[in-house]
């Protein structure tokens, strides 16, 4: 057995539903963030199996778009966690369940 | 045009950015004067997208990733526009503050250049990098109060923001992935001849675009962080990013729908799953707005249901011929009406809130009596939202909802103007408390000259294309003559 495009697109669209499943249901800030990381790093895999598997002009275009989204995923998570931190000082835990402040 | 002048606009606000940051470090006595060089970058980005207007010089630039056009230039006179205004209502606020003077008024910089980017990106790689350059800031900025609530509500946009520009990606992703390109040409080619045979695969990716997008359009089912940010983030960044960022979504949606998913193998199905995602934004929006007691948090609602309304324009395109573009007009003349109302409504409340300490409308009573100029200014806005004349806000609605009914979509035109009766409802009970309510404080309230100037200047501006809309209309619909006929 050949591994083809195909063989990566779906190991790219499991890890995407894993760390989805990982966001939307860890109570911790840092477990949320964690799959936030699963799902860009899946994105970055399918575009770069597209990238390698077609021949199209635009080949290099897949793979610039991983290195912007590794850049950008990077400048987010120091961002995140610098929330998390100012979070922490503030109510002493980063369980989101118990982020409840903002209520009618 | 050619080398720096393509990026002329976005690099008179940077360079402002820097000169703010080092005027911070260098010279902390005249810190005072950080809001007016902010002020004076976006006046000269306003003045240089004037150059290409008046040398009528519009062209795509580096390899086709944007698009200098008309459309783009409606939106940098926007989005230079709400920038003004929201450092103008920011300065009571960041002197009171102390901390990080130069940091705020960088990050909302920033911001507008990534806003300014989006609105011109033709390139799905371009897209992604301008989208971000306008959301991490905002993020930043949501969390910069001191408060547990601020910091609570940067978190929550963060994460959640996260989440939608992933699902985008995936979108884009897939997007590249069938039609291998990243330019928007080069897909609206393939949809065309090739679109058939891959329907199904577009129509996944489709639906991943409007999830990630949708996010920050704040329309149902993706609306779940509005109220807590609103709430939560500092007022003046409420303020910027209930028009700023929902402007932007709304333009480059505009622009990928109207250009790579145009032909009409697809182009039913987004208008569908459009019209559906606006009638749920307008019913859900308006009812959960009745019974809210925290006026951020109402207007957190109510920039939801307005949302809904500007779906409507990007639901009417079943129309043919030049008309294909009236929705596009619609939605265009419709943000920049909002843009200002919001601002304006904005601007009073963060005076208000400031002198009377609440957010919560029961404390609304009897402003009219402490300070006449915000009470009415406010009342005027709240006006304007409902869409009652002499205001812009009647307008952008009648215009809409006209662009529905052309497109045989009446029963969405039904539920929209339904849920604009119950909206008045909300918007102007506040007004009632405001006027006929009593309030135990009698003290007057002084508004600072630059809240008074921001709140006149957005007043003015809705009073105006209120009773001559005639400029505003024709300056969407020249914008959106880009997107030919079909």
């Amino acid at each position: 057995m050949t591994v083809g495009l195909e063989h990566f697109l779906v190991v790219g669209a499991l890890l995407f539903c894993l760390g989805l499943a990982v966001a939307l249901s860890k109570r911790n800030a840092i477990g949320v963030l964690m799959g936030i990381e699963l799902m860009l790093n899946a994105v970055n895999l399918t575009l770069l199996s597209f990238s390698r598997f077609q021949d199209t002009p635009h080949k290099v275009a897949g793979q610039t778009f991983v290195v912007f989204v590794i850049t950008v995923a990077a400048a987010e998570a120091a961002v995140a966690l610098a929330l998390a931190v100012s979070v922490y000082r503030n109510r002493q835990t980063v369980d989101v369940d118990q982020l409840n402040l903002l209520k009618s | 045009m050619n080398g720096l002048d393509l990026v002329g606009p976005q690099l008179a606000v940077l360079v402002a950015a820097a000169i703010i940051l080092l005027v911070d470090a260098l010279l902390p006595d005249h810190r005072r004067i950080m809001p007016f060089i902010a002020i004076a970058g976006l006046i000269a980005s306003a003045l240089w997208t004037t150059s290409w207007v008046v040398r009528d010089d519009y062209q795509s630039a580096f390899g086709g990733t944007l698009s200098l056009d008309r459309y783009a230039v409606f939106f940098y006179y926007l989005f230079a526009g709400i920038t003004v205004t929201v450092v103008l209502a920011s300065i009571d606020w960041v002197n009171r503050e102390g901390r990080g003077q130069g940091e705020y008024y960088m990050l909302v910089l920033i911001t507008c250049s990534g806003l300014m980017f989006l609105s011109a990106a033709r390139d799905l790689i371009t897209i992604f990098v301008a989208l971000e350059i306008s959301s991490i800031p905002q993020y930043i900025l949501a969390g910069w109060g001191k408060d547990a609530r601020s910091s609570e509500a940067g978190l929550k946009y963060l994460m959640l923001g996260a989440i939608a520009s992933a699902l985008l990606l995936y979108g884009m992703a897939l997007l590249y992935g069938v039609s291998g390109s990243t330019l928007l040409p080069e897909i609206a080619t393939f949809v065309a001849n090739e679109g058939a045979a891959n329907r199904s695969l577009l129509i996944v990716a489709m639906v991943l675009l409007i999830a990630g997008f949708g996010f920050k359009m704040a329309v149902v089912p993706f609306q779940m962080w509005v109220p807590d940010v609103y709430q939560g983030a500092p007022t003046p960044v409420t303020a910027f990013l209930s028009v700023g960022s929902k402007a932007a979504a709304f333009a480059v949606v505009l622009r990928i729908f109207f250009e790579a998913f145009r032909a009409d193998v697809v182009s039913d199905d987004w208008s569908m799953i459009f019209a559906v995602l606006a009638a749920a934004s307008m019913i859900l929006g308006n009812l959960m707005a009745i019974v809210q007691t925290d006026i951020k948090r109402m207007l957190g609602y109510s920039s939801i249901a307005q949302a809904g309304n500007f779906m409507v324009g990007l639901a009417a395109i079943s129309v043919s011929g030049h008309e294909f573009t009236l929705g596009a007009s619609a939605v265009l003349l419709f943000l920049a009406t909002y843009a200002f109302t919001n601002l304006g409504a904005f601007v009073a409340i963060i005076a208000i809130s400031q002198k009377i300490g609440s957010d919560q409308i029961k404390d609304y009573a009897g402003l009219w009596q402490r300070s006449p100029f915000l009470a009415a200014g406010l009342a005027f806005c709240l006006v304007s939202l409902t869409g009652i004349p002499p205001t812009a806000g009647f307008w952008a609605k009648m215009y809409i909802f006209n662009a529905g009914i052309r497109a045989d979509l009446l029963w969405l035109v039904i539920i929209g103007v339904l849920s604009s009766l119950v909206s008045a409802f909300y918007y102007l009970s506040v007004a009632r408390q405001m006027f006929l309510g009593a309030s135990e404080e009698t003290g007057k309230l002084r508004t600072s000259p630059a809240i008074g100037l921001s709140l006149s200047a957005a007043v003015v501006g809705v009073l105006v294309f209120g009773i001559v809309p005639m400029p505003l209309i024709s300056a969407a619909e020249h914008a959106v003559t880009i997107f030919a006929t079909k």
